[in-house]
């Protein structure tokens, strides 16, 4: 099974059916993916904090949601997290491609690529890093640990992790 | 009128209603005029009732309305063209233009200035939206309840403010007894 495929079967699987997403390049098989899939209602957001907005939502509605974005997103979402799903305690899966480590040719991801690990530190948000195409085996009992956590929990996905897609 | 004047006329029409409201003052307002598990109030995060309001009508059946004002969808314009290309016909999205941010000292708006947000929301995709001054508010709120088809409502009021409380409610009580209504209402 393909990386992308087994994303979309462990978020089906933990009954996840509602997913926003902003896109990344990293990220475009995936988003098709979940685009393609029957038991996933996609809302693509225009904004990562808007798209937290619509899975805050959507949980008070007895769904579970996950969003999918890029890395940069911490930066435009840090008061959204901490006022809202962390404030109101709701359960948040955050796949994140984490541009700007080794393999990245474009030199401005760097520079939030630097940061993003203490953001997501200092908020004290569980975060994953996937570095290697095995490590999707963690996926399905990351997503368990975060519905059971109520909390927002950050997957890291390089761009080492991708090309071993 | 003002924003407080508008909410305490559209009491009876949203008493019995799945609210998502602003932050700051509007909240607080809908909090002393009628506080029920219903009601989910925003206590930070500005600019996103209404993406937590079309969330959470877009997961269950049970309408639902945004009170939200100029300056937070000024905040969060992208949310516009969600609503419109992800129609659900229990959403209601009410923003209370007063042309101001109220609860940080009435400081103007470009909504009260040279733009019309209800224009932007036709331009974004949304196809029925309303208009209309303070006094129709309620009128305008209970016809889109019935017409029973998503609505974005633009109601012109004056700008200005009342003391009100802050909400001491922790905010996982606030979205516990809510979640609690809508799992109810659906059952």
């Amino acid at each position: 099974m393909s990386i992308n495929a087994k994303i979309v079967t462990d978020l089906v699987t933990n009954n996840v059916s509602f997913v926003t997403t902003v896109p990344c390049k990293q990220l475009a098989g995936v988003i098709d993916g979940i685009e393609q899939c029957e038991q996933i209602f996609h809302i693509p957001s225009n904004k990562e904090d808007e798209g937290m907005g619509l899975c805050a939502g959507a949980y008070m509605g007895g769904k579970r949601a996950a969003i999918i974005m890029q890395n940069t997103a911490i930066g435009v979402t840090i008061n959204t997290l901490a006022t809202l799903i962390q404030y109101y305690h709701i359960p948040l899966p955050m796949l994140i491609s984490y541009r700007g480590e080794i393999g990245e040719p474009v030199a401005c991801q760097v520079e939030m690529a630097v940061h993003t690990k203490a953001l997501l530190a200092q908020l004290n948000i569980p975060t994953y890093h996937f570095h290697q195409a095995d490590d999707i085996a963690e996926f399905d009992g990351i997503l368990k640990y975060c519905f059971m956590s109520k909390k927002p929990v950050a997957i890291l996905t390089d761009a080492s992790f991708w090309k071993g897609a | 009128m003002i924003r407080s004047e508008v909410l305490k006329s559209l009491i009876p029409v949203i008493t019995d209603q799945l609210v998502v409201c602003n932050i700051g003052l509007p909240s607080q307002e809908l909090h002393q005029l009628d506080d029920q598990p219903s009601n989910f109030y925003m206590l930070g995060t500005m600019g996103l009732a209404s993406s937590i309001g079309l969330g959470l009508a877009l997961a269950q059946p049970q309408p639902v309305i945004a009170i939200d004002g100029d300056g937070s969808i000024l905040t969060n314009f992208g949310t516009l063209p969600t609503i419109a290309n992800n129609v659900a016909d229990n959403f209601i999205l009410l923003i209370i233009d007063n042309g101001s941010y109220g609860s940080t000292g009435d400081q103007p708006t470009y909504a009260g200035g040279k733009t019309s947000l209800s224009a932007v929301a036709s331009a974004c995709g949304c196809e029925r939206v309303i208009e209309c001054q303070a006094e129709q508010a309620a009128a305008t709120l209970q016809a889109a309840l019935d017409a029973n088809e998503m609505t974005v409502i633009v109601c012109k009021c004056e700008s200005g403010n009342i003391t009100v409380p802050v909400i001491e409610m922790d905010p996982v009580v606030i979205r516990d007894r809510f979640m609690n209504e809508v799992r109810t209402r659906n059952s």
